[in-house]
């Protein structure tokens, strides 16, 4: 239990195959800025370029990223932001690349050419916060039902708000 | 008699679901026939998502085990796990090493029992109605067992951010002691009935055949992973737990068909079996829970777990921005990733074996729609 007042608890001391994974991506991704958080290799990429890098991180032999974990997206005060955690099955490694859209815009290039677990991640992502995905070969929603209005993974989402569809009879 | 080509022939749709009950659920297909043959298929879900991880968001940290009991709820102790060591490793706690060793037992048990639901509503899909009850059988007993410990049959919101709820009850030894033998005796019997079965053989060999790679690029994990070939399982490969200390075997398929991925479940109770063994007879005594603050306050930031599920990899990606509730939680489940696959597993095969496949991978459906 951390003592009060302080920051959360002191960072673990760095993973000698986490910190290879980073010097890994500087080489491959030169452009980018990869940092390590709890012992996972984080790296900001641009979301319209998404589709670009997540392929060179799976054909580059040295990373091999084969199987795409999760991808979440996160609602922050500015931005949306897509999380992917990307997994070698082979290499054992792993890595997670963040992209940052902005809340007036918030268009992603969709991975699901590269992953296809993408598919169903991004229909869920987009039909739940209201962002695109560019490229997307089947962006129908997936889990609401049709006529479903307002996007119920944001915030400003009211909590209690129910919808009913016309056709449904609710007894009073 | 000679067959006029000429005739104009159509794709017939033929509409599966949602209340069909071999769906495990309510999970709709929509498939498209070619005479005998799939030519296409639109999966529909949806029918039970209830907003599990905006829920997530109102409420504190405690109470949110309880909504991961739900998502799955044949093995709800292994979906507690993930949500509990995301908020610790988030939290920097130490957790003692009995509550550890009790997670790990209780995990492996579960396994067990979810493999002999997977087994009993398989046998039920592939035509045999038998296998279910003998799946049950032993499962009914493993259920009281849960009961004794947690207090719950089914969702049992026996982990905690820190430990787990109580002990294990003073009898706990002398009932595992006659269970296991008696699970023994049960996967035994389960597999003389189904194994060499002619009638199953023929109607799960080669069929739904999906090899490792493409299995890996639709995301699709745990055993219908491993029927593939592919040796790929967290407890050895990401390693959670005291998964290291023990000593098991990750068995494997040959060719990615039902069949193959029906006997990797089966030669996986034989090994959770193992571990549990294996784990009893070390396990230490002292404290069940660590010290936590009364109102649990994870420190800005996000960290995602993620651990060996019956069904896969369940990962919980966990953003805390400091406050008693989290920012955001999102539920990677795998009946959800491996569901993505179905689609290639369908398409090309005949329509009798439809209901075949989807049991294979063993879908359930509160955790494809959270």
């Amino acid at each position: 239990m951390p003592p009060k007042g302080k920051k959360g608890p002191p960072p673990p001391p760095p993973d000698p195959r986490a910190l290879a994974i980073l010097e890994l991506l500087k080489e491959a991704f030169p452009e980018s800025e990869p940092v390590l958080n709890l012992n996972q290799v984080e790296m900001p990429i641009a979301p319209n370029d998404a589709g670009r890098i997540c392929l060179a991180a799976k054909q580059d032999p040295r990373l091999s990223f084969d199987l795409l974990g999760c991808q979440s997206l996160v609602e922050y005060d500015e931005t949306f932001q897509t999380v992917y955690h990307l997994y070698s099955t082979a290499l054992k490694h792993s890595a997670v690349f963040k992209a940052d859209a902005p809340k007036d815009n918030p268009v992603f290039e969709s991975v699901s050419s590269v992953w296809r677990a993408a598919e169903w991640f991004e229909r869920e992502n987009a039909e739940l916060f209201g962002v695109v995905y560019t490229g997307h070969p089947d962006p129908r929603p997936l889990l609401l039902w049709e006529g479903f209005e307002g996007f119920p993974g944001r915030k400003e989402y009211p909590f209690s708000e129910i919808q009913i569809p016309d056709d449904i009879k609710v007894p009073q | 008699m000679t067959i006029d080509q000429s005739l104009d022939t159509v794709d017939m749709m033929l509409n599966m679901g949602p209340q069909h009950p071999s769906t495990h659920g309510v999970f709709r297909m929509v498939l498209t026939v070619d005479g005998e043959n799939i030519v296409d298929v639109q999966p529909h879900i949806g029918y039970l998502h209830r907003g599990s991880e905006k829920l997530c968001e109102a409420e504190d940290y405690r109470q949110i085990v309880d909504l991961f009991d739900r998502l799955d709820y044949v093995s709800s102790f292994n979906n507690e796990l993930p949500y509990v060591m995301a908020v610790e490793k988030l939290m920097g706690l130490e957790v003692p090493e009995r509550a550890q060793y009790i997670r790990l037992i209780m995990c492996e048990l579960n396994r067990i029992a979810s493999h002999l639901l997977f087994y009993g509503a398989f046998g039920a899909d592939c035509g045999a109605v038998t296998p279910f009850l003998y799946g049950f059988r032993e499962r009914e007993q493993m259920q009281s067992l849960f009961e004794s410990i947690s207090g719950a049959r089914m969702m049992h919101g026996y982990f905690r951010v820190g430990g787990v709820f109580r002990d294990l009850p003073d009898d706990f030894n002398q009932r595992l002691d006659s269970l296991l033998p008696m699970l023994e005796k049960g996967i035994t019997e389960c597999e003389a009935l189904l194994s060499k079965n002619e009638l199953f053989l023929e109607r799960t060999l080669g069929v739904g055949v999906i090899d490792a790679e493409t299995a890996i690029d639709f995301g699709v994990t745990g055993p219908n992973l491993r029927a593939s070939g592919s040796t790929y399982d967290l407890r050895k490969d990401d390693p959670y737990l005291m998964y290291p200390d023990f000593d098991f075997n990750v068995p494997i398929g040959a060719s990615g068909d039902c069949f193959d991925r029906y006997m990797v479940r089966m030669e996986e109770m034989w090994e959770s079996l193992k571990i549990v063994k294996q784990a009893v007879a070390r396990i230490p005594q002292g404290p069940i829970m660590a010290k936590t603050p009364r109102t649990l306050r994870p420190p800005k930031g996000d960290v995602y777990v993620r651990t060996e599920n019956p069904r896969g990899e369940m990962g919980v990606y966990l953003v805390s921005d400091g406050k008693d509730k989290p920012h955001r939680i999102k539920m990677r489940t795998p009946s959800f990733c491996n569901l993505v696959a179905l689609r290639h597993m369908l398409i090309g095969s005949y329509v009798a074996d439809a209901v075949v496949i989807l049991g294979s991978i063993d879908i359930v459906l509160g955790d494809v729609d959270r």
